[in-house]
């Protein structure tokens, strides 16, 4: 069965020898104005797995993920990714990847320009970056798309192309910021089993951020429960089903109880605030 | 659509994309017309957008050439499109002469316009304070009346061709400036982010990013600063009349008043016309080139 962990700031047990792939050390972040985006929130990923902040709007799930990618400052706290605070990532040697809610993609250029991309701004030459890009379009299945442009692309496609851009610098961690929301459901469960598939092949590390509990209870090895108002972690859930998980799992019974555990927590975590209110 | 319709007992139809859009698959009841495969010369947008104003046009000129007729005004008054038509070809060496000049002012002002605009509009875009500080004064050029600055500027400037240019470039200045900040700050706040994330430099913003981000709104600009810097030319040569150069087509229109040869004014008047829309073309295809594959205005269907 699934084992809760009901401390809110319980840190998962650290296999050896191994650094922590990323750390949350008491980040927190405040507006100027006084909304408190994100409560202080502590948590260690380690390398290998695949984590997903769930909650609702406004849990900071967002917030947490764009503090990690170094693309917010946290109001107070630190965040260390492979042990090196964020903005000197490149001294570990390891390499961060961001994929947004949308494609962003330019439009004015091809599929393989967008996923060529970062390795340009990288100054990577040219013969040995239009070999990487290739190998990222054949990853996610759109070679034969390489000249087309974003327009010309149906949303799934773009979203691939998105994340073929995010493969293409070789990443350590995969940084996903509910990628998939804006697509429809039968994309959604392709693109979703196509991820785990990315995940294993390369082993990457993955935090995912969605507010769908059951793309939550499939993709994630552990789940990381928000709410809001404010914004802050409320508990953490492991998902001991084994990979490869297949359709299969999404209606076992095992997948029902998860499901359940987790509606549970949230509908506690809403409650409890509204206790306080009143 | 041939995928629904009723199958033979094979199963379900093989999912192939249609080569042609209106081949139908003929089934057991009713023999299916063959349709043309492409639409009719005159259903098609790009002939209808020469073919119909082309009709307005002729119908115009045959009202004109009526009522002038019909009427019997006198050609110092208003000429019949026959009679223009004809002085344009009589007179066509001074005409054509002038032309050329005024031709000559239009470019050379639009291309100084469009250089010094996007070297302003960079540096805007450096930095926000620096835009704060200008811009004011760029709006300063755009309300400023040209007929106004113009004799100050033909009595600073010397060589009168250069004078023509500066009016003209002051006036067609104003939207590639505006144009051009607005596409170079409009980017994509999530792409802009994406840059950040991979520590892209500003040359690299600037040339990936903003500057592909603005050539809509730069083309945008290029159109209307192509007209005004036609109509620069010709005011500027009014103004300076006697003063100026002499030798363009608003010179042309000045003489012909005082010579009261109205047929000759109104062709050069349509000389000046027909500039003004061959300019706009030019820009039209020229964004077409550019845009026409990605750009939402050159793909929408309406």
């Amino acid at each position: 069965m699934n084992d809760t962990e009901s401390a809110s700031y319980a840190l998962p047990p650290q296999p050896r020898f191994t650094v922590p792939a990323v750390e949350v050390l008491s980040a927190e972040k405040t507006y100027p104005n006084g909304t408190q985006a994100l409560l202080p929130v502590d948590l260690s990923i380690a390398e290998g797995e695949f984590v997903t902040l769930l909650g609702p709007s406004g849990c900071g799930k967002s917030t947490l993920l764009k503090m990690v990618a170094g693309m917010l400052e946290p109001t107070d706290g630190r965040l260390l990714v492979w042990r090196k605070p964020v903005a000197q990532i490149d001294e570990s040697g390891r390499r961060m990847a961001f994929v947004f809610q949308s494609p962003t993609l330019m439009p004015w250029a091809s599929v393989r320009t967008n996923v060529r991309l970062p390795l340009d701004l990288a100054g990577v030459p040219r013969k040995e970056a239009e070999e990487r890009v290739a190998e990222a379009l054949e990853l996610v299945g759109l070679d034969k798309f390489a000249s087309a442009l974003p327009r010309a692309l149906s949303g799934g496609m773009q979203m691939r192309v998105s994340i073929a851009r995010g493969l293409v610098t070789q990443p350590d961690l995969l940084l996903m910021d509910e990628p998939f929301g804006a697509l429809d459901e039968i994309t959604r469960h392709k693109l979703d089993a196509e991820l785990l598939d990315l995940w294993r092949k390369k082993k990457l590390t993955v935090i995912f951020v969605t507010h769908s509990i059951h793309e939550a209870v499939f993709l994630s090895s552990r789940v990381v429960m928000m709410a809001a108002r404010p914004g802050r972690v409320v508990e953490q859930f492991r998902i001991d089903e084994p990979y490869p998980r297949s359709a299969d799992f999404m209606v076992s019974p095992q997948f029902s109880r998860y499901a359940k555990t987790l509606q549970d927590s949230l509908l506690r975590a809403s409650s409890a605030h509204d206790e306080v209110q009143a | 659509m041939s995928a629904l319709a009723p199958t033979t007992a094979a199963g379900t139809p093989p999912m192939t994309a249609p080569t042609t859009p209106s081949r139908t698959r003929a089934t057991s009841s009713q023999a299916a017309p063959k349709q043309p495969a492409r639409t009719p010369l005159l259903q098609q947008p790009r002939v209808q957008r020469v073919i119909y104003p082309l009709l307005v046009g002729v119908v115009l000129i045959a009202l004109w050439q009526g009522l002038v007729t019909a009427m019997e005004l006198p050609p110092y008054l208003v000429p019949s499109p026959y009679l223009m038509m004809q002085t344009l070809v009589t007179d066509w060496v001074p005409l054509g002469m002038a032309l050329l000049v005024t031709l000559k002012i239009t470019v050379l002002s639009f291309v100084v316009a469009t250089i010094a605009g996007v070297l302003i509009s960079f540096l805007f875009v450096q930095s926000k304070l620096i835009e704060t500080a200008l811009f004011p004064y760029a709006v300063l050029l755009q309300v400023t009346p040209i007929v106004a600055v113009a004799p100050l500027i033909i009595i600073w400037v010397k060589n009168p061709t250069a004078a023509m240019v500066v009016c003209a470039a002051l006036v067609a200045l104003f939207p590639i400036i505006s144009n051009t900040t607005l596409g170079l700050r409009s980017i994509e706040p999530d792409l802009q982010s994406y840059f950040k994330l991979n520590r892209a430099t500003r040359w690299q913003q600037l040339v990936r990013l903003r500057i592909p981000s603005a050539l809509p709104y730069f083309f945008g600009g290029l159109r209307i600063s192509s007209g005004l810097a036609l109509i620069g030319a010709v005011v500027a040569e009014f103004v300076a009349g006697t003063g100026g150069s002499g030798a363009g087509l608003a010179y042309q229109i000045l003489q012909a008043g005082f010579q009261l040869n109205i047929p000759r004014m109104f062709a050069a008047l349509l000389l000046i016309s027909l500039t003004g829309v061959a300019l706009f073309v030019l820009m039209a295809w020229l964004t077409k080139l550019a845009l026409g594959s990605w750009h939402a205005s050159e793909l929408s269907q309406d």
